[in-house]
């Protein structure tokens, strides 16, 4: 470009979009390749795709994740912009986010207690000095020609996550794993390439370029699909409970690639492949036990699995080969020579003089703030309340479902539960009751339901009359039922329902109904 | 500096005097910020064919000199700077001010902030007249590799130099050194009172020295290196080019201390307000290396060296030989540094953000090889592509892990010798005298910047403050120097005994071949210049 007048007033950056396709600078979605399915992606119940073979032991899945969680701060990791999901392209875009020359990374305190808190959370051993380094690639969307990341010494290592899922026919047997953090480094976020098919061309908007990242990396020892989603799903507790990322995966504050395996246990691992491109937790399960599965019938049929990077297409449920970064890259690391060590102090008391402990970051006080994390929490509430275990996973669903000032008090929702279980209301008709009360909370559970003629009718012919009509304006569902279609029964089921608003007992309804159309 | 002689000039020589003489004489009335303003361009101008600027800026530096004169005469200048015209080397940004590092990359170049040691002396009230020349991004050591073209040394356009020529002014000519050349000439050719320039491995010492003028490159970390265009971050530093010790001394005690922007920089020491007028120099304990007598070595530079270290044993400093054995593979270590970093530092430039774009766009990287290929020149992309060969995985170890291991090698060896007792070592800033462009040409960028950063490279390596001070003209009428190394952030210390050493060798003023208000005094300066063999 001639000159501008200043490196980075242009709100965007355009740049031509080529004959040649081959950098990875496109869209996977917009790849139009056609893979076969051999394998639909696996219900939710199937734990771990197995295939037999006679003699051998079976193979079995080997997943490691690589989790980019942007951190939950104000500015970004080495510059003063903001961050900002949705801001107008271009507009969070500092000198040095710009990679204007002269200017100098100068890192963002918050960014390291972000990362400090996360480890602490995780169990990592916070290391007391880690080191920056410069990795290189010519990337659109990464404007200095190189990432500045935590190569070699990261600032939180040796971790481990327990997580757990639910086992069983009717999912409630509780299953905890743990799984290793090998680290966490700190890292640069690269910016974003907008691929414009019409107009021939590629936008790149830097607002996301520099946002902090923890790369987190989980060593391979997860098996399936279900443990890898359970992990992150806690993960994502976590760091929502921390308020180090909002960890939303559609959103991309929160991007898990994974490593995939197959293997005979007792043998070496096999080789790898990276599935990327996955943007839900639901996507994550599906796509490893598609790869796993995959893999296992590559090996079956005497095939080979390459090592090589493959994409999630969310449509068809398959993992299918992005081309490579044009063969092998070497990235060329260095040490980042304008960010001195980073150190972390284990106490005020250990902060060296003429350092202003204000200004550095110190363990003990993030131990400090470390909030109630998710596990305890459960622990919490199945100690405290006596609730079921897989209860507890359902009431800590966000950080701000269970702490929400609910206006109910326990002695009125206790009325509530009573009401149901001695039979006076339905369960039904308790949502609807929960409601009410959380809309007008002056109000007493049994004004309620006597305002809204809630109470459930128990009277014996009262039912019989209501059903005999039902059954009377019915005459063709009758005919179905009488002619062995039992199903249909469930309809006039739900007649009944409407008729009552819900306050029956269906059992009793369906005793009811069966004598009279049998 | 002949102080004395400066209430006698014609206003025209008030070109002439140091920082500390112009802001007394703006003081008092004697001249004003804008005259001086006018004068520093108009020399500018005389003195065009130097090739010393690439930029000149009159207009805003007429409005800069007409604020300071507001407040000088109100009684309210900002400091010993206020009204003072400098220059700045051309990979320093100033904001709206093109920046181009005399590379093709970025010719059009316009900075939207200026450089922390930029704003600094603008927010002391100096009057900014113009970026000077370079070296492509500042490699190279004769300021002979930039897309302006070679910058010549003022020193030979003095009588001295001339009369001994028989060739003609265009191609008999002396190189200024560099990579910070452009400043140098502007200082020596009295076309600014203070220049900044950048030292990685000598480029501001280099050419201060084969200019005649003082140049200092303070400890690393000291001055701000945010806005400074880089070449090896971890050995870059601005570097500050004076007419005395004195008025860098002023300029340092300004610029230096910690920035926020930039988070290598540290806390200056205290420091007086100016270096002592009288110091004993008995309580001084010189080093002479012994590795510093290296081939090459010119016959006159050893006698200065030597003339200079027995005027400190004679005035009673203990001079003693040291030695420093790692300083022999400095510079082939700083081969590989640099280029490393030159290679990871030149990856912004692909023509997306800023600068040139090339027209080939029939891919993303056809586009960025021929916009690097276009916008850099054979000096830079040979650095880039050796640097990134020594950072590929499988030559890592071998290459840049050794030079680092080499480097605090290098840096051991100058800390043991300070803790021998030794307060500043005294060595030659460059083997020679300036060499004529035609002969410099000869040799490739690469060789050169080898062979002229032998005895300026190593201070880079260990970060140490060093400064050099012109001692007397050789045979060929062109400035010899001396440089004085000394301790991590005793800068000040430094400059105390690197002003007394200046009043003992009483350089010489420039006087430029056919410059008539200049005449009579050139022959006075020339009568007591102590040039060798004379």
């Amino acid at each position: 470009m001639a000159a501008s007048p200043s490196g980075y007033s242009r709100m965007f950056f355009k740049l031509r979009k080529y004959a040649n396709k081959s950098q990875s600078l496109y869209h996977i979605d917009s790849f139009n390749l056609v893979i076969r399915t051999i394998w639909t992606s696996g219900s939710r119940t199937q734990l771990q795709p197995k295939v037999h073979t006679k003699s051998l032991p079976q193979m079995v899945g080997v997943v490691g994740l690589e989790i980019h969680a942007q951190i939950q701060s104000t500015s970004k990791l080495f510059s003063g912009s903001h961050v900002r999901f949705l801001a107008p392209p271009n507009s969070l875009v500092s000198h040095f986010d710009a990679s204007l020359p002269g200017t100098l990374p100068v890192l963002n305190r918050r960014c390291v207690e972000a990362a400090v808190l996360t480890g602490l959370a995780l169990n990592c051993t916070i290391n007391r000095k880690s080191l920056f380094d410069r990795k290189h690639y010519f990337y659109a969307d990464m404007p200095a020609g190189y990432q500045i990341t935590q190569q070699r010494v990261p600032i939180a290592v040796n971790g481990m996550l327990v997580y757990s899922y639910f086992e069983g026919r009717r999912r409630d047997q509780v299953v905890t794993k743990s799984v290793k953090i090998k680290q966490i480094q700190l890292e640069q976020d690269s910016g974003k390439s907008l691929h414009d098919d019409d107009q021939s061309q590629t936008l790149i908007d830097l607002n996301r370029a520099g946002v902090g990242l923890m790369e987190l990396v989980m060593e391979p020892e997860m098996c399936c699909g279900e443990e890898a989603a359970a992990a992150v799903r806690e993960l994502q507790l976590i760091l929502q409970a921390l308020g180090t990322c909002q960890a939303n995966m559609a959103e991309g504050q929160l991007r898990v690639d994974a490593n995939v395996s197959v293997h005979r246990p007792g043998e070496p691992l096999g080789v790898r492949t990276e599935v990327k491109n996955i943007n839900s937790v639901r996507h994550l399960a599906k796509a490893i036990d598609y790869e796993i599965q995959r893999q296992m019938e590559v090996l079956q049929s005497a095939g080979k699995v390459l090592n090589e990077t493959r994409a999630f297409d969310s449509k068809s449920g398959n993992t299918i080969p992005m081309r490579d970064k044009e063969g092998l890259q070497d990235y060329r690391f260095m040490p980042e020579p304008n960010l001195p060590p980073l150190f972390v102090y284990e106490s005020e008391a250990s902060v060296p003089a003429g350092v202003d402990p204000a200004q550095v970051v110190v363990i003990d006080r993030l131990s400090g703030q470390l909030p109630e994390l998710p596990s305890v929490k459960r622990t919490r509430l199945v100690e405290t309340y006596d609730i079921l275990q897989e209860h507890s996973f359902t009431l800590v669903v966000r950080k701000s479902t269970f702490n929400l000032c609910i206006p109910i008090s326990p002695c009125a929702l206790a009325e509530l539960i009573n009401l149901v279980e001695s039979g006076h209301i339905s369960s039904s008709t308790a949502k609807q009751v929960f409601q009410e009360m959380w809309k007008a909370p002056e109000k007493t559970v049994g004004q309620i339901v006597k305002e809204q003629d809630l109470w459930m009718i128990n009277d014996k012919e009262e039912l019989q009359k209501i059903c005999k009509r039902i059954v009377n304006s019915h005459p063709e569902e009758v005919q179905i039922i009488r002619g062995g279609n039992k199903k249909v029964l469930n309809k006039l089921m739900g007649e009944v329902q409407r008729e009552t608003k819900g306050r029956t007992d269906p059992v009793q309804i369906r005793a009811i109904l069966e004598k009279m159309v049998s | 500096m002949s102080a004395s002689s400066a209430a006698f000039r014609p206003a025209a020589a008030m070109l002439g005097l140091s920082i500390r003489e112009v802001s007394q004489a703006l003081r008092d009335g004697r001249v004003s910020a804008t005259e001086l303003c006018r004068k520093c361009i108009d020399q500018i101008q005389r003195t065009h064919y130097l090739n010393a600027f690439i930029t000149i800026t009159g207009e805003t530096a007429m409005e800069q000199a007409q604020s300071a004169d507001n407040r000088i005469r109100t009684g309210k200048p900002l400091g010993p700077l206020d009204g003072i015209p400098f220059s700045v080397k051309d990979n320093f940004c100033t904001e709206n001010i093109e920046t181009t590092c005399a590379s093709n990359m970025l010719k059009g170049y316009v900075p939207p902030f200026s450089a922390t040691v930029v704003q600094k002396l603008l927010d002391q009230g100096a009057v900014l007249v113009g970026k000077t020349n370079l070296d492509e991004f500042a490699m190279g050591a004769g300021s002979t590799d930039g897309v302006f073209g070679p910058v010549r040394n003022p020193w030979s356009y003095t009588t001295l130099y001339r009369e001994q020529s028989t060739e003609d002014l265009d191609s008999d000519w002396a190189i200024a050194g560099g990579s910070s050349g452009g400043s140098a000439a502007a200082v020596a050719s009295l076309s600014s009172f203070l220049a900044l320039g950048s030292d990685t491995g000598g480029s501001t010492r280099n050419p201060g020295s084969l200019c005649g003028v003082v140049a200092l490159k303070p400890t690393y970390g000291l001055l701000s290196r945010h806005g400074l265009i880089p070449l090896v971050n971890s050995m870059d530093v601005p570097g500050i080019m004076t007419r005395s010790v004195h008025d860098a001394a002023t300029v340092l005690r300004i610029l230096q201390g910690p920035d926020e922007r930039d988070s290598t920089t540290v806390q200056a020491p205290s420091t007086p307000p100016s270096l002592p007028e009288h110091f004993d120099i008995r309580d001084i304990c010189v080093g002479i290396p012994k590795e510093y007598h290296a081939p090459g070595l010119s016959t006159d530079t050893l006698a200065q060296w030597s003339r200079v270290a027995a005027m400190f044993e004679q005035a009673g400093a203990r001079v003693q030989e040291v030695s420093l054995p790692h300083t022999q593979h400095s510079i082939v270590c700083y081969h590989v540094l640099c280029c490393c970093e030159v290679a990871s530092n030149m990856a912004r430039f692909d023509g997306l953000e800023y600068g040139h774009r090339s027209t080939v766009d029939s891919s993303t990287d056809a586009m960025y090889t021929t916009t690097r290929h276009e916008g850099f020149n054979n000096v830079v992309r040979r650095r880039i592509l050796s640097g990134n060969y020594f950072l590929l995985k499988s030559n890592y170890e071998r290459y840049f892990v050794k030079a680092q291991q080499m480097r605090r090698l290098i840096a051991e060896d100058f800390k043991n010798v300070f803790r021998s007792g030794i307060d500043v070592l005294l060595t030659p800033t460059t083997l020679s005298d300036a060499a004529r462009y035609s002969d410099f040409i000869q040799e490739d960028n690469r060789t050169r910047s080898a062979q002229e950063d032998v005895f300026t490279q190593p201070v880079n390596m260990a970060g140490l403050p060093a400064v050099t001070v012109p001692t007397a003209l050789s045979r060929r009428g062109l400035p010899i120097s001396l440089q004085l190394i000394g301790q991590t952030l005793q800068d000040w210390k430094l400059l105390t005994v690197a002003h007394w050493m200046e009043q003992q060798v009483n350089f010489p003023l420039i006087h430029l071949h056919g410059d008539s208000n200049e005449r009579k005094l050139d022959r006075s300066v020339r009568e007591r210049t102590p040039t060798i063999g004379s």
